[in-house]
């Protein structure tokens, strides 16, 4: 028996991994130093690598990104952090307008090297401004890498090549799963960017899940199975690069497709998935692409609303089932 | 004349030849606007040419630039040259950025300009994480961040100082305060009479004012920050006081400003105080009127060879998005 890890451990093991290997990385952000971050997710880096490489900074969302950036340019491989996803609008600018625009309108005399990780999503009761799934807000936006891994090996594996990337990743740790465990990653793992996981395979449906949808996915897959209804869940891992080839190949061999997605429906990266779908695998589908999403509306604070909201286990069932009945 | 005077005569020309070409690029660059033959916008630095001449000579060529979207003087102080710039301007294949960037976005990150930025105040917390990349690596680099009285107000420059502050950054911060943000004059929007100045004594750094159409001044107060930087003293806040001799940016006829003060301003050309300068410290009309030769002789040829020039080809489009060269963005 593999041994097991949680996905919060993976975090900072992911980062300690990468500490050691490469002296020019650094991590930067609020309460990651001593206090090992309000997530406990750099957890016991400070210890080990000092003040020199783990910067604990003002709440200054734009002065860190910045500070990341201007880094990334002259020689560091930086790693910040924004403490809840939500609060990439107060930096928006670098993320939308600076970091993935710097190589190409300077026609590739620059390279910006650098990670931004971020808790994001819900199911913690957090509220409307602590609880969002933003990576569709990151996908809006040519020049930015996105990973989003779902398992604790995965989060090690995606740090592994965010860091040594040489392009920017924004990279999403879900807090739904911080808790969650899985098989620890081996020694020296590394997941490429851009490539997605069947985590299931199955014959009748292809489910398109990524972070916290992908056991949600796989928990459906469970209950389905009782009905005879045998999905096939693809993990994406990122959303750029899009692996759009693995989600594909799938639909050859199911015919029915449907994408799972904790963001509102308005403006969801499933929609992006769904219009390849339908542009590129139209032929292969015996049924209508569907898309559960999160509801157009903010994040409400109640357990019973929240989950009126995001996609459950329940929701995705049902929608399963009329799929693979149509 | 004494050694040192022959020399200080030789280096305050240098200066005011590198002004005169930023001068004559900027003025090229109106016409050539005029003439349809640059697009989009152009936001012109001519009279704010001593800020970067003076602050360009008290830099290594190893230190790190960040500038505005008006930024043409702060690349051609690096090294830019003029033709590679207005061919940027004209979209065409041998423009400093391969036309990828324009007038807004000129770089050249090999002489350490890592850019100019077009979202006001933006790359304040960059030039920040250039001076921390300085310090983690052990080098003695200083960067400095060029920007307007107008950025200020804005966040990211209230952050950034701060910051560096904190973390005692080997970084100048440069205020080119030309008394007017695009068309509003800045007294009417801030809170204190120096806008960057006055606000570095809230951020626990010395913030100094300097005559910035003075390129002997600014030259001489770059160098104590720029000194006070690299010796591990933390950063310092700079205002220079300028005027711009166009409008805000492509044709603003810049009505909005009373025309006795842009008379005495213009009269404060940075150019004319060189000049006169020059001729009391001891050089010759000739000197001067050989310096504006030359100087003009470079604008002309490098506007000849940028209009002359291939377009930019179309297919550049998809390059350079990544770090490989391309713009897959997926399978
Ligand atoms: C964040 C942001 N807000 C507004 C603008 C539009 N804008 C461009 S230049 C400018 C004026 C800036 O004034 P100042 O900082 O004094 O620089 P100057 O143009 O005088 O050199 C404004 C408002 C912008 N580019 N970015
Ligand atoms: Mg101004």
């Amino acid at each position: 028996m593999a041994d097991l890890t949680t996905y919060r451990d993976a975090v900072s093991e992911g980062l300690a991994r990468e500490l050691r290997r490469d002296p020019t990385v650094v991590l930067l952000g609020e309460d990651i130093g001593a206090a090992g971050g309000v997530f406990k997710t750099t957890a016991g880096l400070f210890e080990e690598f000092g003040a020199e490489r783990v910067w604990d900074t003002p709440i200054s969302e734009q002065a860190i990104v910045g500070a990341a950036m201007g880094a990334a340019m002259t020689g560091m491989r930086p790693v910040a952090e924004i403490m809840f996803s939500d609060f990439f609008a107060c930096c928006w600018d670098y993320l939308a307008n600076e970091i993935p625009k710097a190589r190409y309108m300077t026609g590739g005399q620059v390279t910006v090297p650098l990670v931004v990780r971020t808790a994001n999503g819900g199911g913690l009761g957090f509220g409307a401004q602590h609880s969002q799934s933003v990576e569709n807000w990151a996908l809006t936006v040519p020049g930015l890498k996105i990973a989003a891994p779902s398992t604790p090996a995965d989060v090690v594996g995606l740090m592994a090549s965010a860091v040594r990337s040489d392009d920017p990743v924004v990279f999403f740790e879900h807090k739904g799963l911080f808790a969650s465990k899985g098989e620890a990653a081996p020694p020296g793992h590394v997941v490429p960017l851009g490539e997605a996981r069947v985590a299931r395979e199955g014959a009748d449906v292809t489910v398109v899940a990524l972070a916290a949808t992908v056991p949600l996915a796989l928990a459906a897959a469970d209950e389905l199975a009782g009905e005879g209804i045998d999905i096939e869940v693809v993990d994406l891992r990122c959303l750029i690069p899009l692996d759009m080839a693995t989600v594909l190949r799938s639909l050859e061999k199911t015919s029915r497709l449907i994408v799972v997605e904790e963001n509102p429906y308005q403006g969801g990266w499933g929609a992006t998935v769904a219009s390849v779908v339908a542009d590129e695998g139209f032929e292969m589908l015996d049924a209508p692409v569907r898309r559960l999403a999160g509801e157009n509306v903010p994040l409400p604070f109640a357990d019973a609303l929240e989950r009126e909201v995001i996609p459950t286990v329940a929701k995705l069932v049902e929608a399963v089932r009329r799929l693979a009945s149509y | 004349m004494t050694t040192a005077e022959a020399v200080a005569i030789a280096m305050l020309l240098d200066w005011y030849e590198q002004m005169a070409v930023i001068r004559g690029t900027e003025k090229a660059a109106h016409d050539l606007f005029l003439r349809g033959l640059v697009k989009g916008t152009t936001h012109l630095a001519a009279g704010h040419e001593a800020v970067a001449v003076g602050a360009s000579a008290a830099l290594r060529p190893d230190d790190y630039v960040f500038a505005t979207y008006r930024g043409h003087h702060h690349a051609i102080a690096r090294g830019a040259s003029p033709e590679s710039c207005l061919a940027e301007l004209m979209q065409k294949s041998t423009g400093l950025c391969g036309a990828k960037g324009g007038s807004m976005h000129l770089t050249r990150a090999d002489h350490g300009m890592l850019g100019s930025y077009a979202i006001v105040g933006a790359h304040l917390p960059m030039a920040n994480g250039a001076a921390w990349s300085a310090k983690l690596r052990g080098t003695t680099q200083v960067a400095v961040a060029f920007f307007g009285d107008g950025a200020t107000n804005i966040g990211a420059f209230h952050e950034a100082l701060n910051l560096a502050a904190v973390w005692k950054l080997p970084v100048v911060f440069v205020c080119e305060n030309n008394k007017y943000m695009e068309y509003t004059p800045i007294e009417a929007v801030t809170s204190v009479p120096n806008p960057a100045a006055d606000r570095a004594a809230a951020n626990g750094m010395p913030g100094v004012l300097v005559d910035g159409n003075d390129v002997v001044a600014v030259q001489h107060t770059m160098s104590d920050a720029v000194e006070r930087a690299r010796s591990g003293d933390g950063p310092t806040v700079v205002e220079a006081l300028t005027y711009r001799h166009f409008g805000h940016s492509r044709t603003d006829p810049a009505t909005y400003r009373p025309a006795d003060e842009v008379e005495a301003w213009l009269a404060r050309d940075p150019l004319i105080v060189a000049r006169q300068l020059l001729l009391e410290i001891g050089a010759t009309q000739a000197d001067v009127d050989a310096a504006d030769a030359r100087a003009k002789a470079v604008v002309d040829a490098a506007s000849q060879a940028a209009q002359a020039a291939p377009p930019a080809d179309p297919a550049t489009a998809f390059t350079d998005v990544w770090a490989d060269g391309g713009a897959a963005w997926r399978t």
